[in-house]
């Protein structure tokens, strides 16, 4: 109904009786179709198959709600939706140009569908033949575009008329919204975003509905509960089980109705590290001796019961114990596709719900506590107080080993971490980037205890996704003045630089600190591996993973594209007063940067 | 005596140049053979390789690890990395300084429980 009340309520109509003018345009409606949506953001590179589009949000939508951030790369404006998606909760949409657009954007798209992440692809084409202009406009179209990404999108459409184009969004968005999240993809028919909207008053836009997530079956649910309170040392592994804050409540209610030691991937903010079943260092020694483990949304299961080794022949060793119990609720169980590889290897578990995990949570917590007998009551809180003692003992093993290299140069990652971690403390903020490259010691050191303070990493292993999705993440973090940290590698930076501009041109606060150690690092070490065991030469590896010679000035590219930066600093003891700067600078609303040269990880 | 003492002291200052100088030479090998990749380049180890320090182990077992390591790390000829290239290498993680102790790094505080 949206449509037939705004449709025209811009327009004079004076316009389309003139030779030459369009007042009317279909992309009008697709903004309406956004709004209806509540579509806050679209990010864009500028793209001639989306001029229609593009020039309806500016004109006829104000550019707000949705408001254009504009980013010089597809991969860019995908890998800031796929941030914002996480840190807001709700999918943004990007427009992606035509052929070339898609396929700059794949890379991303690609992150997102193995991070399960919702976001609204808009793409770019013509259907009509006859309406492409010769040469460039031949060039970019394609008679089934979506086909380069329709492996890891879960959902694409190309509308042929601009009712269908509304219909289509809005099951493409319930479907990116229901677990398991997805991106999704509809085409902008070129000339249904430019001709006149025929008949306007006829169209309708569907509600926005949420879909109920799956929740398991009271039977197998029930099962689980037996199962976990027989056990002697039950282990729950989580990876991206919590999807709200209301997730995370949940999983310390169910950890500590058994006093189980929780195992946190931190695909997502699961388990608060202050919580004193959070045993997530002690993962190796806990997975030896469990009875029962219960993986919550883990989308490699198999890596938790065994593990293969890179040394020659790849040998693999089950890690658990062999009549370890496994119960498995993902709803990874319900979709999956064949063609790439992030379904992980085949792991049976005696008891698989295809199910939400958060979903699931209450019912299984209910029942765990239903069936609790006297003597399990007593097993359970016979474990609380070794659990304690564990967990203490993990954190100041971290601490101590943070204390080595601690004035090291370059920099140790443990110092960069905790030079962060004292100023932003007391601040209401979040660490939007990977910790995997860092040695997670924002996992081991820091006080993590909301939901929206970590948002996990790429989930597809994509270099660009980094700067990206900071940039997005930190537009989500701007509404509520929460301080966004990047700790941003160098490796990941030089694939999207120019989404520097991005945060400078909208005016996104947004603290990165470089973790520059001068290297494609993870693939130093794979040449490193390779050259010495062939036995031949052990300095190979430099060839062609160092970022040296020369090196790059990060801070001179960021203050190029407009972003407040110091640097290099390799120096400790000049790194809390930089910080201290950068703040500030942040603090104002503004980004800022920090070289900071550090140790390797 | 004093021609004893000139002679002892000319005796120390060159095993401590050696020793310097094997330290050096290690530091150059810890670097270029890329140990420093997972151990960090002063041996405080990271989430890809453990620490070396502080708890250096004694040279020969050192070398019996280096050359028949355990786990992912690869094994280290006497083609690629001589024994005294090997014993540069740890007479440099023997040269450094210890590292402070966490309790005396205002930014490690001590860790609580919920």
């Amino acid at each position: 109904m949206v449509a037939a009340e705004t449709m025209g309520g811009m327009h004079s109509g004076h316009s389309e009786d003139l030779p030459g003018h369009v007042s009317n345009p279909g992309s009008d409606f697709m903004v309406d179709v956004l709004k209806a949506a509540n579509i806050e953001y679209v990010a864009m590179m500028t793209s001639s198959a989306l001029r229609g589009l593009q020039e309806s949000i500016a004109y006829y939508g104000k550019n707000k709600a949705p408001e254009l951030i504009i980013c010089p790369h597809e991969e860019i404006a995908v890998g800031v939706a796929h941030g914002y998606a996480k840190m807001a909760g709700k999918p943004m949409a990007c427009m992606v140009h035509s052929t070339v657009g898609l396929m700059h954007a794949s890379m991303a798209i690609y992150n997102a569908w193995c991070d399960r992440v919702p976001l609204m692809v808009i793409g770019g084409n013509t259907a009509d033949a006859t309406k492409r202009r010769q040469g460039v406009e031949w060039i970019h179209t394609a008679v089934d575009q979506a086909a380069m990404v329709r492996d890891f999108v879960k959902f694409d459409d190309f509308p042929g008329s601009l009712q269908h184009f509304a219909e289509s969004f809005m099951r493409a968005q319930a479907l990116s919204m229901t677990p398991p999240m997805e991106p999704v993809l509809i085409l902008a028919d070129g000339e249904l975003q430019e001709v006149p909207a025929e008949d306007p008053k006829s169209l309708k836009i569907p509600k926005m509905v949420e879909v109920s997530p799956p929740e398991g079956d009271a039977r197998s649910v029930a099962k689980a509960a037996a199962i976990l309170l027989a056990a002697k040392n039950p282990v729950i592994v989580v990876d991206r089980s919590a999807r709200t804050a209301e997730g995370v409540g949940l999983l310390i209610k169910l950890a500590e109705a058994l006093n189980a030691p929780v195992v946190d991937q931190c695909g997502r903010m699961n388990m608060p590290t202050t919580h004193y079943l959070n045993h997530t260092w002690l993962k190796a020694k806990l997975l030896r001796s469990a009875d029962v483990i219960l993986a919550l949304e883990v989308g490699d299961l198999w890596g938790v019961v065994n593990t293969i080794s890179d040394t020659p022949g790849r040998p693999s060793k089950r890690v658990a114990k062999p009549d370890v119990r496994v119960i498995s609720i993902s709803t990874n169980h319900l979709y999956s596709k064949s063609n790439y590889g992030d379904i992980q290897r085949y792991q049976e578990a005696e008891l698989t719900m295809a199910a939400d995990a958060q979903a699931t949570m209450p019912s299984l917590i209910e029942a765990i506590r239903k069936g609790t007998t006297a003597a399990q009551a007593t097993a359970i809180a016979a474990r609380k107080q070794p659990m304690q003692a564990d967990f203490l003992a993990m954190r100041n093993a971290a601490r101590d080993a943070a204390a080595l290299g601690w004035d090291a140069s370059p920099i140790s990652t443990a110092r960069l971490s905790q030079e962060i971690w004292a100023q932003i403390k007391n601040d209401k903020w979040s660490l939007v980037s990977d910790p995997f490259y860092v040695s997670y010691w924002q996992h081991r050191l820091w006080d993590i205890s909301e939901y929206k303070q970590f948002i996990g990493g790429s989930g597809g292993y994509g270099l660009g996704y980094g700067l990206s999705a900071a940039v997005g993440a930190a537009l989500a973090c701007k509404s509520e003045g929460r301080i966004a940290i990047n700790i941003q590698p160098d490796g990941d930076l030089l694939m999207v630089p120019s989404a520097l501009w991005t945060l400078a041109h909208h005016k996104i606060p947004l603290l990165t600190l470089m973790h520059n150690n001068r290297a494609w690092h993870q693939e130093t070490m794979h040449l490193q591996r390779m050259g010495t065991r062939r036995d031949r030469n052990a300095e190979s590896w430099r060839e062609g993973t160092l970022i040296e010679e020369p090196f790059v000035d990060y801070a001179m590219m960021a203050k190029s594209m407009g972003v407040w930066a110091e640097g290099p600093i390799s120096d400790p003891a000049l790194l809390g007063p930089a910080i201290k700067r950068a703040l500030a600078v942040v603090r104002s609303g503004l980004p800022a940067l920090l070289d900071v040269v550090t140790q390797p990880r | 005596m004093n021609l004893l003492k000139k002679v002892s002291c000319a005796a120390l200052l060159g095993i401590f140049s050696q020793v310097v100088a094997a330290a050096d030479s290690g530091h150059d090998l810890y670097m270029k053979r890329g140990c420093y990749q997972c151990h960090g380049t002063v041996g405080q180890g990271s989430i890809a390789g453990p620490n070396l320090l502080p708890k250096l182990m004694p040279y020969a077992a050192f070398a019996i690890y280096v050359r028949t390591p355990a786990n992912q790390m690869p094994p280290f000829s006497e083609k690629v990395l001589s024994d005294a290239e090997l014993r540069s290498v740890h007479a440099y993680l023997a040269s450094l300084p210890a590292s402070p102790a966490a309790d005396s790094i205002s930014l490690l505080p001590k860790a609580g429980g919920k």
